[in-house]
């Protein structure tokens, strides 16, 4: 057997006296699909940002790759190779749909500051290189043709999609998706879905994903992990977790006024 | 009994500033604006008790009570004219337009009276020297620590046990809820404006009467170094700010005391980055982090 | 490459301004008051760029400018008047020197927030002045005797340059990451942007610009006093980004060209020029908080493509 690709140990975070999450264990192997799934405020966000470095955790340990990330700023955590969206998108308005993708494929280009300034002949070849890379991000998700809108001139779910072009231009080897399918109508679920599928194959990454939309996540995941007030209640595969009666108990207890 | 002269000093200093830095705190936690104009409403304060008791010939409690209360209003008018349409802006356009709003008020008293010192007069108030456990203190200095404990007293009392504190408490933890639960929101603001600005005012009144001196441009630098004892006591904290600007007053009398007078003024800053580099929340401040 | 044949364009044309100018004054059109005046707003325009840098471009709101202007003066001051050193060296050491006070104060400012940064900014202003006001080498209050040795050509070519490093910076994948840092700190991070490296980076370029303008300035006066680097001239610098809009670099120049001319002529009214100067600032943040031209540059108004930022290549 070998390593998981993520191994998360009895991780835990306090903001003050309050037990955001506590004993949250996870592994990901490489190439799986895997949902994090919860009902509101059980901490699956706070979960990702204590992967990401954004939350250092307050105990625990995160084992990525074969090194511990705990301790890392989320620029470090990134470049091992954990890359992530936003629940509540977090594009760089003011810039261009293609500057955005170029932005985070800032960490792969060589093409110094020095040779940015003076405009060396390097310069022109990173760049270029970038461009490249970057539109072939946009064409997979049929961005492409809007690379020099603002951003923030993207329709939602337009802007949702870009986010996920974006994580993808850092390079990651695990990519979190918190919430993609957010606000989006059941027609442009599925299609977020097949593409999910399709980067993933392509890239050869390996996906943890939170999401609301429950016929989504039993279709999509391989194995599935359930939060609950800051605690997991349950693992396993789609069939598993939807027969386990704590989460059943947590989701009809909890999840009546929400049917998002 | 050096030290203990050098204390009280220092105390009486820190309670200019935590008067001042009050204001800026109860601005900033209900508003999360630095009002920069907030050290030149303590010069108008200054200047107010000034012609009050030069040229109406007031004493020094009617003066101080004159400046609270031109001050207020001058508080609420520059709330209501400059900062009221700012409340969705940018923290970056409120605060370009609280330096606005400061250098609008320092250059337009300029405009009017020219930028020359005025000096407060002697003998405003009985200066004797008493006898403390074998410390010259001035009766000046303990008058000073007096009115500054009184007015926080009554602030404290003001923000617990009264409606409108507990308004201010409620929207400065949720506007929008507090706008739902019926406060409103507008006047509570403009109620924080007031009574910061009087706190500010009669911070003046006391500076000239402590310092003398006092001139057009002089809120620039008590100013922020109250926004720096805010930030040292926490800021949205009223205890925090008392404790911050006493804090700062003791810290700039001794290193004025150990010779170092000519860096007296940097001193403040060197605290700003120490603390929040080490505890960005201040002493009595609660860890708050930004959503993601 | 059609950009770097615009670049070339707009690089003849400011030659061939700087010649007509350059001739202008030799043969005496321009006389003392004008070419001052010219002088003074090259001078301007180096500190708005700068500023425009850390400020418009990288989101980071420093009000204390002046501190490295005051540091580019006395040092590039010291090296002409003390030790004889070349103007060009000067103007360099000053430069350098400001680029490295940049480095120091940025590093444990930079960790700071908005609010926090600016105040923090502003106290090291206060703190550079008053070190030299407390420096009897440099003349305390009284100031310090420089010979007049800025010209137009220095002026010009040190304008030339900042504009151009300043703008290759932008247009580059560390003024995108800069970028992206004003636009959301966060989001940057997580896309493995290392935030304060870029920070200080922007920081040090702008500090270092600042001292270049310093070292221009001490040497246009015939004296430096402490109290010309004070917090109004902070002001002035900020007002000059302010107003041309937070992200435009034109903006910022035209900006500091008009302001330039408006203080001359309000020179004898001090108090008159803030009261407009801080009127003008209040009026626009309530009314248009983008400043005039927003994040747009001038330069685009003249484009008949669609705007592409950053050095793309066109297809």
């Amino acid at each position: 057997m070998t390593n998981p690709l993520l191994k998360v140990d009895n991780v835990g975070i306090h903001f003050g006296g309050l037990k955001a999450v506590s004993g949250f264990d996870i592994t990901l192997n490489e190439g799986e699909l895997v949902g994090l799934i919860g009902p509101n405020g059980a901490g699956k966000t706070t979960s990702f940002n204590m992967l990401t470095g954004v939350y250092k955790p307050t105990e625990g340990t995160i084992i990525f790759d074969g090194k511990a990330t705990k301790n890392l700023l989320p620029h470090q955590v990134t470049k091992l190779g954990i890359s992530r969206t936003f629940q509540n998108i977090r594009l760089f308005k003011e810039l261009s749909v293609l500057d955005n993708v170029k932005v985070a494929n800032h960490s792969l280009a060589k093409h110094s500051m020095f040779s940015a300034i003076f405009r060396l002949p390097s310069f022109f070849v990173g760049e270029e290189k970038m461009t490249e890379e970057s539109i072939a991000f946009l064409k997979i998700f049929g961005l492409d043709q809007y690379k020099d809108e603002l951003s923030k001139n993207l329709p939602y779910g337009m802007q949702r999609r870009l986010e996920i072009a974006r994580a993808l231009a850092a390079g990651p080897k695990l990519l979190l998706l918190d919430e993609p399918a957010a606000g989006m109508n059941p027609q442009e679920t599925r299609e977020l879905m097949d593409l999910i599928s399709l980067v993933r194959k392509k890239f050869n990454l390996t996906i943890l994903l939170i999401e609301h939309d429950m016929a989504l996540v039993m279709g999509i995941c391989e194995r599935i992990y359930v939060l609950d007030h800051g605690q997991l209640i349950a693992s396993g595969t789609p069939e598993e977790v939807q027969n386990d009666p704590k989460v059943i108990q947590a989701y009809l207890g909890e999840e009546v006024e929400d049917s998002c | 009994m050096e030290w203990l002269q050098q204390l009280i000093n220092g105390v009486s200093l820190g309670s200019i500033y935590a008067l001042i830095a009050l204001g800026y705190t109860m601005v900033y936690g209900i508003i999360k604006l630095i009002n920069f104009a907030h050290g030149d409403v303590f010069m108008i304060g200054a200047f107010v008790g000034f012609y009050a008791v030069t040229y109406w010939n007031v004493g020094f409690f009617p003066a101080l009570i004159i400046a609270m209360i031109l001050c207020a209003i001058l508080g609420v008018v520059i709330e209501r004219l400059a900062y009221k349409r700012l409340r969705n802006a940018t923290r970056i356009a409120a605060l370009i337009t609280a330096i606005g709003v400061s250098l609008l008020i320092e250059y337009t008293m300029i405009y009017f009276r020219g930028s020359q010192i005025e000096t407060y007069p002697d003998g405003l108030v009985p200066n004797t020297k008493i006898d403390i456990l074998g410390a010259q203190i001035s009766s000046q200095s303990l008058l000073i620590l007096g009115v500054s404990i009184s007015l926080m007293v009554l602030l404290q009392f003001i923000v617990h046990k009264t409606k409108i504190g507990k308004a201010m408490r409620a929207v400065s933890h949720d506007a929008d809820a507090a706008r739902l639960m019926g406060i409103n929101v507008d006047n509570t603001i403009s109620a924080t404006f007031a009574i910061g600005s009087a706190l500010a005012g009669a911070a003046g009144v006391i500076f000239g009467l402590y310092y003398t001196r006092i001139d057009p441009l002089m809120g620039l630098l008590p100013g922020v170094k109250a926004f720096v004892a805010a930030v040292l006591g926490g800021i949205g904290s009223i205890p925090g700010a008392m404790t911050g600007g006493m804090l700062l007053g003791v810290v700039e009398t001794v290193v004025s005391g150990l010779g170092f007078s000519l860096w007296r003024d940097a001193a403040a800053f060197v605290i700003l980055i120490i603390i929040l580099i080490f505890r960005p929340a201040g002493i009595f401040g609660k860890n708050t982090r930004e959503k993601v | 490459m059609k950009k770097s044949k615009v670049f070339w364009v707009y690089i003849i044309v400011a030659l061939i301004g700087y010649g007509i100018i350059n001739v202008l004054i030799n043969n005496g059109t321009l006389d003392l008051y004008y070419s001052n005046l010219i002088i003074t707003i090259m001078i301007n325009i180096i500190l708005a760029v700068s500023l425009h840098l850390i400020i418009g471009i990288t989101g980071q709101f420093s009000i204390g400018h002046a501190g490295f202007l005051a540091v580019g003066a006395y040092v590039s001051a010291i090296c002409t008047m003390y030790f004889n050193l070349p103007f060009v060296i000067a103007l360099v050491v000053g430069a350098i020197v400001a680029g490295f006070m940049g480095l120091l104060i940025g590093i444990p400012t930079l960790r700071l927030r908005g609010d926090y940064l600016a105040i923090a900014t502003l106290g090291f202003s206060e703190i550079i002045r008053i070190f030299f006001l407390n420096w009897d080498y440099v003349g305390g209050a009284s100031g310090m005797q420089v010979t007049q040795m800025t010209t137009w050509t220095y002026a010009f070519f040190c304008t030339l340059a900042t504009i151009i490093v300043i703008l290759n910076f932008t247009n580059s994948r560390h003024g995108r990451a800069c970028i992206a840092v004003r636009e959301d700190e966060i989001a940057a991070d997580s896309m493995g942007i290392n935030t304060t490296y870029y920070k200080v980076v922007a920081f040090v370029i702008g500090a270092f610009f600042a001292g270049l303008a310093g070292g221009l300035f001490s040497h246009n006066f015939y004296v430096i006093l402490p109290v010309q680097f004070g917090f109004l001239k902070s002001f002035d610098i900020l007002i000059y980004v302010v107003l041309g809009g937070l992200g435009s670099m034109t903006g910022a120049i035209f900006a500091a060209i008009l302001l330039t001319v408006v203080s001359l002529y309000l020179q004898d009214f001090p108090e008159t020029r803030m009261i407009i100067y801080s009127l003008v600032l209040i009026i626009v943040m309530l009314y248009r908080p983008s400043g005039l031209m927003g994040t747009k540059e001038i330069t685009d108004l003249f484009k008949f493509k669609k705007r592409s930022k950053g050095g793309n290549v066109n297809d």
